[in-house]
């Protein structure tokens, strides 16, 4: 008898056990600090789901994504996925299409910055994903070199025209406007864009590497480099963070996460000596973001659901993502908190956070195509020719553009 | 019901010592199917599909030999090939040109520093790619680069200075930025880390040449010079033969050192993109898996051409035995 009643205890104790729903999430560095600490709080909504955090290298993660994603199996059940490799997935059928029931995402686009919103959405209307951060493009300067010039910031970013003037004039007391001109076409080509047009991508689905708006970012660009306006040292290498440290480079383009590396490991000691603004020639973009999406294979699309809605939607974990690792928040209604009217020491004192805010409520939606990588690869290839190697603007570029006609011929 | 059998214990016997052997190699050959013959036959399989790995296994297509058309039309394939038997034969006729009069000069020189010194040429081949590659990087750095400070002094110093003449206006040089030094970049790269082997190779050969033909050859008046061209190379060819095939097979295939020099991108104007980067890139970044198991295949013809021609070439020279 005594036997009968331990047993049923222990299956008892099983069943309850098994009742918990288990959740995994795959995120890249830095997501993870986040999503470990705001777990708790999920836990106390939602007590019968057990989340399992998965984390790897940026890299990796995303490649990992990508096999997962081909055999079927093995892709955790909210993968995190970053602005510059949604395109990868947007092809149907890896992530599931949240606009359906029972999850009708819909309800929530109002609470996002509009082209966060667009930007995981496909062309033919599947929102596969939900912004959990954006990063708006501005531009940080070197406070120093612009008191030496006797330039105003707002007189340089008034036009391109003007930005390259600061450039000659910085070029007369050695010091290079920026650290590649490139990351000024990059800029050029994501602004501007008629509603519905993806970046490399009419609407129809036409490539567009040869139109008006490409030649005009590469002749500026290529302007930039033929006058020495910039350093060539590409982004990310060490000589970039030299030139940082040594304070050869005035400006540069970028999200407004880049303050943060600049700060805590890139360069610390030139803290109080750089200010933000809006880029040149009114050019509002998007330079980076994550999301979160399903994978169709997910046996726990429900409960996932549940783990996405309360890291995206909610302001308090929005902050706290801010807070604990800079991740700007997908979410202007967050943007009223006094958090943002903080004064940061690295800017001078300058309230850059209410710069950010504004900056990403006025940035324009862009459609997502599944060849953006591909494209993009060949345009920065493209820029290559145009920068280094001296080829013409309209060479190059129809070159560009018939490689990607042929690659997307299916 | 069958007729007298033997009694079981026999029968057991029997038939474990007929099928133990196969138990015992079995692992292999099942780990070598599932891993080896299973993803090559597989690749083949795929090369005549058309298959975006994202979208699921389910969706890929059949499209004939299209993507081998499409490659055979693509500039940048041409391109990487190009550049894939440039990098190729400038790292690897060094790596023999300088490995085997230093092979002869470690087993005919210094005795005593012999084992030393092969050590000390052999560890750059069993390092890391990626540390060495990232060390590499920061030496190629165009202002702040280890080899680009030398240069600057070598071009300055009155002794040197007449050598870089020629590309004076050139420095310092970006070697991973611009086209024209990415090639070279990764030649020096690939040289430094494989001329090592070669010289173990060639000290092994050259340890089994006997001494009795030097001292007959000095015997008759010979110096080292002609000891070393008419009594240590043709007594070395079975082993250049060899070393040959490894590199041109090995730098047909070169992927780490260009991939992680350009940073995957192969550089500016595809100058550093080897087939293999090429392949990997359109596979997996691009997903197109149809074309690039085409890509492989194409490369897969292209290193057998290669060694077939090797074998014509020398092949007689290093298969006949030596007296």
């Amino acid at each position: 008898m005594k036997k009968l009643l331990v047993v049923t205890l222990l299956l008892v104790m099983g069943l309850a056990w098994a009742q918990t729903t288990k959740l995994s999430i795959g995120v890249f560095e830095p997501l993870n600090e986040h999503v470990v600490r705001v777990l708790p709080k999920f836990n106390e909504l939602h007590p019968d789901i057990e989340v399992e955090v998965r984390t790897l290298g940026f890299m990796d993660h995303h490649n990992a994504l990508v096999t997962a994603l081909a055999v079927g199996s093995g892709a955790a059940d909210v993968v995190a996925i970053e602005i510059g490799f949604i395109a990868r997935f947007v092809a149907e059928g890896g992530l599931v299409d949240l606009a359906q029931p029972p999850f009708n995402a819909g309800q929530f686009e109002e609470l996002f910055v509009e082209y966060a919103w667009l930007q995981s959405r496909t062309a033919d209307g599947r929102q596969v994903a939900l912004p959990t951060d954006i990063a708006p493009g501005v531009m940080y300067f070197r406070r120093d070199h612009l008191a030496t010039v006797g330039a105003d910031i707002n007189q340089i970013i008034s036009s391109w025209d003007s930005y390259l003037e600061y450039g000659r004039q910085l070029r007369e007391h050695g010091v290079f406007l920026i650290a590649d001109a490139a990351s000024v076409a990059s800029a050029i080509i994501r602004s501007d864009i008629p509603v519905g047009e993806g970046i490399y991508f009419g609407a129809d689905g036409r490539p567009l590497l040869n139109s008006e708006r490409f030649i005009q970012a590469a002749t500026i660009a290529q302007r930039i480099r033929q006058e020495g306006l910039d350093a060539q040292i590409g982004a990310w290498s060490s000589e970039w963070f030299e030139a940082f440290r040594r304070g050869t480079v005035a400006t540069e383009l970028s999200g407004a996460w880049l303050a943060g590396h600049l700060e805590t490991w890139m360069a610390p000691e030139t803290a109080g000596l750089w200010g933000a603004s809006e880029m040149p020639g009114g050019v509002l973009v998007s330079w980076g973001g994550s999301f979160y999406g399903i994978p169709t294979q997910s046996q726990q699309q429900e409960a996932a659901w549940k783990l996405v809605q309360f890291l995206t939607t909610n302001p308090e974990v929005q902050l706290e993502a801010f807070r604990t690792i800079n991740a700007f928040p997908a979410m202007p209604v967050t943007y009223d908190d006094p958090m943002f009217e903080e004064p940061l020491a690295f800017l001078a004192g300058q309230q850059a956070r209410l710069l950010f805010a504004d900056i990403a409520e006025r940035i324009q939606g862009i459609a997502t195509h599944p060849g953006d990588m591909v494209a993009e690869e060949i345009f920065g290839s493209a820029m290559g020719q145009i920068l280094n190697e001296g080829v013409a603007v309209e060479t190059a570029l129809n070159e560009a553009q018939t490689l990607v006609e042929r690659r997307f011929r299916r | 019901m069958s007729s007298p059998q033997l009694p079981l214990s026999v029968r057991l016997d029997r038939f474990q010592r007929r099928f133990a052997p196969y138990l015992f190699v079995s692992p292999f050959f099942i780990l070598f199917a599932i891993f080896g013959l299973f993803p090559t036959l597989f690749s083949i399989y795929l090369s005549f599909q058309a298959w975006n790995p994202v979208q699921g296994l389910g969706t890929m297509r059949f499209v004939g030999v299209e993507n081998f058309a499409f490659l055979l039309e693509d500039p940048w394939f041409w391109q990487a090939l190009g550049n894939t038997f440039w990098i190729a034969v400038v790292s690897g006729l060094p790596q023999h040109l300088v490995a085997i009069p230093l092979a002869f000069a470690l087993v005919m020189g210094v005795r005593s520093l012999r084992h030393p010194l092969t050590a000390a040429y052999f560890l750059p081949f069993i390092t890391s790619a990626v540390a060495v590659s990232i060390v590499f990087i920061t030496i190629f750095g165009t202002h702040f680069g280890v080899l680009n400070q030398l240069i600057g002094v070598l071009a300055n110093w009155p002794l040197t200075a007449w050598l870089f003449e020629g590309i004076r206006d050139q420095l310092p040089i970006n070697w991973l930025g611009r086209a024209p030094y990415i090639k070279p970049a990764i030649s020096i790269l690939v040289f430094w880390q494989f001329f090592g082997f070669n010289v173990v190779l060639y000290s092994a050969a050259l340890m089994t040449i006997p001494r009795e033909y030097y001292e007959a050859a000095a015997v008759d008046g010979a110096n080292l010079p002609q000891r070393f061209f008419y009594i240590t190379l043709p007594l070395l060819r079975p082993m250049i033969f060899f070393a040959v095939t490894l590199t041109i097979i090995g730098n047909l295939q070169l992927f780490d050192q260009p991939f992680l020099l350009t940073g995957g991108t192969g550089g500016s104007g595809q100058a550093g993109l080897t087939v293999a980067m090429y392949l990997y890139r359109t596979g997996f970044e691009w997903l197109d898996m149809g074309t690039a198991a085409a890509m492989s295949w194409l490369l897969f013809l292209v290193i057998g051409t290669a060694t077939f021609i090797h074998f014509k070439f020398f092949g007689r020279g290093g298969l006949e035995t030596r007296e």
